[in-house]
């Protein structure tokens, strides 16, 4: 199937996106990418330990894959701006996933400060792709200040819950004329197929594959599953119904 | 760039913030019969708490009950499930480094107290860059500025040039020095400093006058309003804890959960830690009151890890390098490693006496392995000065 996504001037196959921290190695984070064949992964500039003698973890990207910095840390529109900035200048792109926080208790991100700092990035010509508490309100303020996806969350980070916010998402996916990336809370390969079937173009996931027992074949996993979902999408699924239908027209009595 | 700061203490919050201190805030809450809670918990109610997905402070004395020791497994399962969601399999590295140990209090448990005969130095400009340039070749990012207790011998100017000095060697800089005002939290976190280490010792009044005999220190209220203070100036992190050993250990868990819940629904862009040190053999030859066995030493940390889900447990070298082992499947994410307590220690340009004896003398690379070993990954780097 000729099915590409396109994100900022780039074709995008493998619509399953992989986030980097948790894994207990760089080198089982290597390896998860490699064979899932994953192209887009988020890359936290608070963790990139560059020029010393520890390990670095952009060294065990493979050079295939697109980076969104992931201004994970941010607690506000001004430090996420600041670390876009760093991460681009450090050579890891003007793919930005905008993170900010500024609840550390639940980790639910702020959109009121999110929407500020996609406006600021976008203009700098940044392929900015905010993380949100799912709202229609605020996906169409993040559209209108340029964001080039929008990313709700479809439960609570690193819950592995699913799409708890699947109503909302839909409404989303009708009503936002841009990709809509589900980020987030995606415990289960048929979770992220779930969403995909509801129109997503994309889902990023990275507690439910960096704590599997086996990280390597659990994004493989995600990997199938999300085109799993997608094909479906495409495909046309039947809907759910609440009762039974039958198969005989109710209206064969009428000739003309 | 004070502005920067201040920018997190919005109107909203403001007004949102209640008029109550964090003293009443602990007192109103610590007003239970702790004996009784701790030793009359049944099974029942220890099985559920323990299936709760969010727990209160009232649900804390279970944690820390008879019955909940008796059962330290089960605690131990859920504060591991818990630190694996919210941390993933890695466990974050930092050091200390001392810059002097003057001090100008009496303090009947540490080795620095005023009346100690020790070697007493500070590093100056050279000597300081020197022990920094030698700790960040071993590979740490993130440091952790010691200066003693002496506002006269290391005042806040002196420790401004230190932060101006470690920025340019380390990403992430926290201090642990005397309490400051408002104004010279925000000038150090300008200078570079994100993080705060700042440990009460004990929230039991009575007990912490005794133990604190003369100086500055002496004022509980002043030491226990500093991470307040510094929250206010902007602070990113803030670590806190209390001296085990000193005073009643659970009681002092239960005040210092107290302690840390109040801050972050006034706070609740702060990262908030805790470290729960055991006194350890002083120069000074201070033996514990209350004796803190392995097995309470634990429960007590497993106990804060559930209430607490997101917060961080910081480990220092004071506790062995096997029972820091173990620990960290179950709620430890962050450790000192190949840590020097003596002035001068990294560059060793001359040493002086350290502030407490270490127990894992582990080099770094040693730490790594055995996080390593234990199926986590080893990380220096977890924040970056903007």
């Amino acid at each position: 199937m000729d099915d590409f996504l396109l994100i900022g001037g780039k074709k995008i196959s493998n619509r399953f996106f992989l986030g980097t921290g948790k894994f207990s190695s760089n080198e089982l984070m290597r390896k998860a990418i490699e064979e899932s064949k994953v192209e887009v992964v988020t890359v936290a500039l608070r963790r990139v330990d560059g020029g010393g003698k520890n390990e670095n973890i952009l060294d065990f990207i493979p050079k295939r894959c697109i980076i969104m910095s992931n201004t994970s840390g941010a607690r506000n529109a001004d430090e996420a701006v600041r670390i876009a900035r760093i991460a681009k200048a450090a050579g890891m792109g003007n793919w930005v996933k905008i993170e900010v926080i500024s609840d550390a208790k639940y980790l639910l991100p702020d959109n009121f400060e999110t929407i500020k700092a996609t406006e600021i990035l976008a203009k700098e010509g940044f392929v900015v792709m905010p993380y949100f508490n799912p709202d229609l309100m605020d996906a169409r303020r993040l559209r209108d200040a340029g964001a080039a996806t929008v990313m709700p969350l479809g439960s609570p980070i690193g819950t592995n819950k699913g799409l708890k916010t699947k109503e909302i998402i839909q409404i989303i996916v009708n009503e936002i004329n841009l990709p809509v990336v589900v980020d987030a809370g995606i415990g289960r390969p048929s979770q992220a197929a779930e969403a995909m079937e509801l129109g997503c173009a994309a889902v990023l996931a990275n507690t439910a594959v960096a704590l599997a027992q086996d990280p390597v074949k659990t994004a493989v996993a995600f990997s199938l599953g999300v085109q799993a979902g997608r094909y479906a999408f495409v495909a046309g699924i039947a809907q759910e119904k609440n009762v039974a239908e039958a198969s005989s027209p109710l209206t064969g009595f009428l000739q003309d | 760039m004070l502005q920067r700061h201040l920018h997190h203490l919005q109107d909203f919050y403001r007004i949102k913030m209640t008029q109550i201190t964090a003293n009443e805030f602990i007192k109103n809450n610590s007003n239970l019969d702790f004996e009784r809670l701790f030793t009359t918990t049944t099974i029942n109610q220890l099985n559920g708490v323990l299936f709760l997905e969010h727990i209160s402070l009232s649900h804390l004395p279970i944690l820390l009950s008879k019955i909940a020791l008796e059962n330290i497994e089960l605690l131990a399962r859920k504060a591991h499930n818990i630190t694996l969601r919210d941390f993933g399999k890695v466990v974050f590295l930092y050091a200390p480094l001392y810059a002097a140990n003057f001090c100008e209090n009496e303090c009947l448990y540490c080795g620095f107290k005023a009346s100690n005969k020790i070697v007493r130095r500070k590093l100056d400009a050279s000597e300081f860059k020197e022990e920094a340039i030698a700790l960040s070749a071993k590979g740490i990012r993130d440091v952790l500025l010691l200066s003693g207790e002496s506002r006269v011998k290391t005042p806040p100017e002196y420790l401004v040039e230190c932060v101006n000095t470690l920025k340019k060697y380390f990403s992430s800089i926290s201090i642990e020095v005397y309490p400051l005002q408002e104004l010279e939290y925000a000038q150090l976190i300008n200078a570079g400093v994100d993080g705060l280490a700042i440990y009460q010792e004990t929230y039991d009044e009575v007990v912490y006058e005794k133990m604190h005999k003369a100086g500055p220190k002496r004022d509980f209220l002043y030491r226990l309003n500093a991470p307040e203070r510094a929250c206010m100036a902007g602070i990113r992190s803030v670590s806190m804890g209390a001296l085990l050993g000193l005073s009643n250990p659970k009681k002092d868990v239960f005040m210092l959960a107290a302690h840390i819940l109040y801050l972050q629904s006034k706070f609740p862009w702060v990262d908030f830690s805790f470290s729960l040190p055991r006194i350890r053999p002083q120069s000074g030859g201070y033996q514990p009151d209350h004796i803190v066995s392995d097995k309470l030493f634990t429960q007590l940390l497993l106990a804060l890890r559930i209430m607490f889900p997101r917060v961080g447990i910081n480990m220092s070298t004071r506790e062995n390098a096997q029972l820091r082992k173990n620990l960290i499947g179950l709620g430890v994410t962050r450790m000192s490693a190949g840590s020097k307590t003596e002035v001068g220690g990294y560059a060793s340009c001359g040493k002086s006496e350290g502030q407490f004896e270490i127990s894992d003398e582990s080099s770094i690379e040693a730490v790594c392995s055995t996080i390593t070993e234990c199926g986590y990954a080893p990380v220096f780097k977890d924040w970056q000065t903007l």
